[in-house]
């Protein structure tokens, strides 16, 4: 008998199928969990269960915590202020020390947002599965990694037996090709993404980024479009490893050494997708044709190029779906028919998971050097952990936020989620390098424009929502 | 599907879902309803699962005293017998919290109807008794065009019916049915498999990354 063709798998694929401890007729697989990120927001219940059954942590050695969600950005010394946000943190760090697992708490130089420390110390790496009670999980696919948010049950489960009951996803390919023109970033990318197929467009489906330009990609701007594969609805994004990507990974804090790191390496290059593979959705985005992005609405899949003009609920056919678009609008004040720039701003938050890296510092600090903010805007530069905050005082760019006159901030989730006290009041309007702008996201009453860091800095400059290429 | 009995541990903690049960429902005739809006963020800074049923929608329902919003509909008196909410396409988009489900079981729910679901508020979901019942366009439509009407969902049967008499047919995954009809505890279930854990881990022991 001839012996039948391998099957072309994807790299989603194949890392599944690497993972599947066992699976029985009639129940989802048995996942095993390579990593396991914690924060102080997700995990209190899950503890309480394992305390109430008696049960310890499985692999200790597989799972880092870090506060970051509830986490003031004011100076560490300070007292915490909300006393529910200071228990909190203070449980995530008794949990910890109850159950043996590393917590990377406010006093710790490897403190941050949970998907910014996993990959600067090298935890996170190609063919892994990483999960963490945090949507956003999906940013560690940027490393070829599998990696998507959980409840706080499957967090118990995780912390339980390393493992989830899981069904396997769709497989879903964007292709980006072409060159990106200046002022055009990685968030611009995904923001285009999300408007093309929609908040849920990706429902069901783990992600898979490929085509010329998304090789172009540092692996910060690689891990800004898989942050926001959950705002398209995919549970998780991926990017097939390269050489960028070992290079980012060699060398740090808890990455493969000496002969494991060329084990890993070997292992490493049998990930990408295999030539003629299929997927069960494709969907292809001109590099070229893209301006800078930004939202109009109160879900991320309502963004328009920034020359665009918001759409008219009168277009829309669906009842359902103008219902929606009119309360948005009508949330966000906004008039129809009209281009976002020129309209005034309050805040700028340049921060969070989406954009709080080094490059995204940089990309703001280079727009803000020598200039001012405008005087009616109030500016926050939040570094995603304390490694970037201390590289970015290295370069000094902590003093061009200061002098042009924006506050720069301790690591953490900060305005994002808007937890922690960092928020918008009542009616105000931010541009924000974050990944929602659902309702009241950064404070009750609050209303986000999400852009790219470079935007926000643009905007930040002259106090209305800005073209940033008129600044370039 | 048959299921070693042995599964079936810790019934005790565990309410087992009403195979079937008549309700009035509530609508929110409105797409994509995140989780932010389900229970806002800053409710999440609790350590513990109960007192969530009053954060429901907190934004929607009150206003900026602390006031129930008259217009509101959780706020009528119809919404406080509800046990189903029928709302808009891609229901529980955002992000992981559980908090959204609990905040839905503990205000009175036990079911939630529209015509698709975000995957991790469906996990969510139906790790806490709420039923997420994904219904063809028509009969959603039928749905929102009959406020104060009944619904029967018989979980078994995996049927919705209306008070016309039409009845559609809902998907769920076949184990978490089986989970919600009989108790069936998922960590019980998982911790079972240990020594299939156990062996993978150690055909794995050179190429598990650890903090070690």
């Amino acid at each position: 008998m001839e012996p039948q063709p391998m099957k072309k798998r994807t790299i989603i694929e194949k890392i599944w199928r690497d993972h599947v401890v066992a699976e029985r007729e009639g129940a989802p697989a048995l996942f095993y969990v390579d990593l396991h990120l914690v924060h102080e927001v997700t995990s209190p219940q899950a503890f309480d269960g394992l305390r109430k059954r008696g049960l310890k942590v499985r692999r200790p050695d597989l799972t880092v915590a870090t506060t970051d969600h509830s986490t003031p950005t004011t100076p560490r010394g300070l007292p915490i202020v909300d006393k529910t946000a200071a228990a909190q943190i203070d449980r995530l760090e008794q949990n910890c020390r109850d159950f043996g697992i590393p917590c990377y708490g406010l006093s710790s130089e490897r403190q941050g947002i949970v998907h910014v420390i996993g990959p600067e110390l090298g935890l996170t790496q190609p063919g892994m599965t990483v999960v963490c009670g945090d949507s956003h999980t999906s940013t560690h696919g940027a490393f070829g990694a599998l990696a998507f948010g959980i409840g706080t049950s499957q967090v118990e489960h995780v912390l339980a037996t390393q493992c989830l009951l899981q069904q396997p996803s769709k497989t879903f390919a964007v292709r980006v090709d072409g060159a990106l023109k200046p002022g055009v970033t990685a968030k611009d990318i995904i923001l285009a993404l999300i408007a093309k197929i929609g908040i849920g467009g990706g429902t069901g489906c783990v992600i898979e980024y490929c085509g010329s330009a998304i090789r172009a990609l540092s692996m910060e701007e690689r891990m800004t479009v898989c942050n926001m594969s959950i705002e398209g609805g995919a549970r998780g994004g991926l990017i097939a490893p390269d050489a960028t990507t070992y290079q980012y990974v060699a060398g740090r804090p808890f990455s493969p050494k000496g002969a494991d790191w060329d084990a890993a390496v070997a292992r490493w290059r049998e990930l990408p997708t295999d030539e003629g593979a299929t997927y069960d959705r494709e969907v292809s985005i001109d590099a070229n044709a893209l301006e800078p992005m930004i939202t109009f609405g109160t879900n991320p899949g309502m963004g328009i190029p920034i020359s665009a003009a918001v759409p008219d609920p009168a277009s829309i056919a669906d009842p359902l779906e103008r219902e929606t678009l009119h309360k948005a609008l009508q949330y966000m004040d906004l008039p129809a028919g009209k281009p976002l720039a020129g309209h005034p701003v309050n805040v700028v938050f340049i921060g969070s998971c989406t954009n709080s890296r080094i490059s995204d510092l940089r990309a703001a600090a280079d727009i803000l050097k020598g200039r001012k903010v405008n005087p009616h805007v109030r500016v926050m530069v939040v570094p995603g952990s304390q490694h970037v905050r201390a590289q970015a005082q290295a370069e000094g760019l902590d003093r061009i936020f200061r002098e042009a006159g924006a506050d720069w901030r301790e690591a953490g989730c900060s305005m994002c989620i808007a937890m922690n006290g960092d928020q918008l009041q009542p009616g105000e309007y931010s541009v924000s390098t974050s990944n929602r702008n659902f309702e009241g996201r950064q404070g009750k009453g609050g209303r986000t424009f999400l852009a790219s860091p470079l935007t926000a800095a643009a905007t930040a400059v002259t106090g209305v929502i800005t073209d940033v290429r008129t600044l370039l | 599907m048959k299921f070693d009995s042995a599964y079936v541990v810790n019934q005790t903690e565990r309410e087992i879902a009403p195979k079937r049960f008549e309700s009035h429902f509530v609508i929110l005739p409105i797409d994509n309803i995140d989780t932010d809006q389900i229970i806002p963020a800053r409710f999440l800074k609790t350590i513990s699962k109960n007192g969530l049923g009053d954060q429901l929608f907190y934004d929607w329902r009150y206003d900026a005293s602390g006031a129930p919003k008259t217009d509101f509909i959780l706020n009528r008196p119809e919404a406080v017998r509800a046990q189903v909410l029928v709302a808009g396409d891609n229901f529980g988009c955002g992000s992981s919290r559980e908090h959204a489900p609990w905040a839905l079981t503990q205000f009175g729910f036990r079911a939630v109807v529209s015509t698709s679901f975000a995957d991790i508020f469906r996990q969510n979901s139906l790790k806490n008794g709420l039923l997420p019942i994904v219904v063809p366009p028509d009969i959603h439509a039928a749905l929102l065009a009959s406020p104060g009407a009944i619904v029967r969902i018989d979980l078994a049967a995996q049927t919705l019916t209306l008070e016309d008499g039409r009845s559609v047919e809902f998907p769920i995954d076949p184990f978490a049915k089986h989970c919600l009809l009989e108790g069936v505890d998922e960590l019980g279930y998982i911790l079972q498999q240990e020594s299939a854990i156990a062996s993978y881990e150690a055909r794995r022991a050179g190429s598990i990354n650890t903090l070690a």
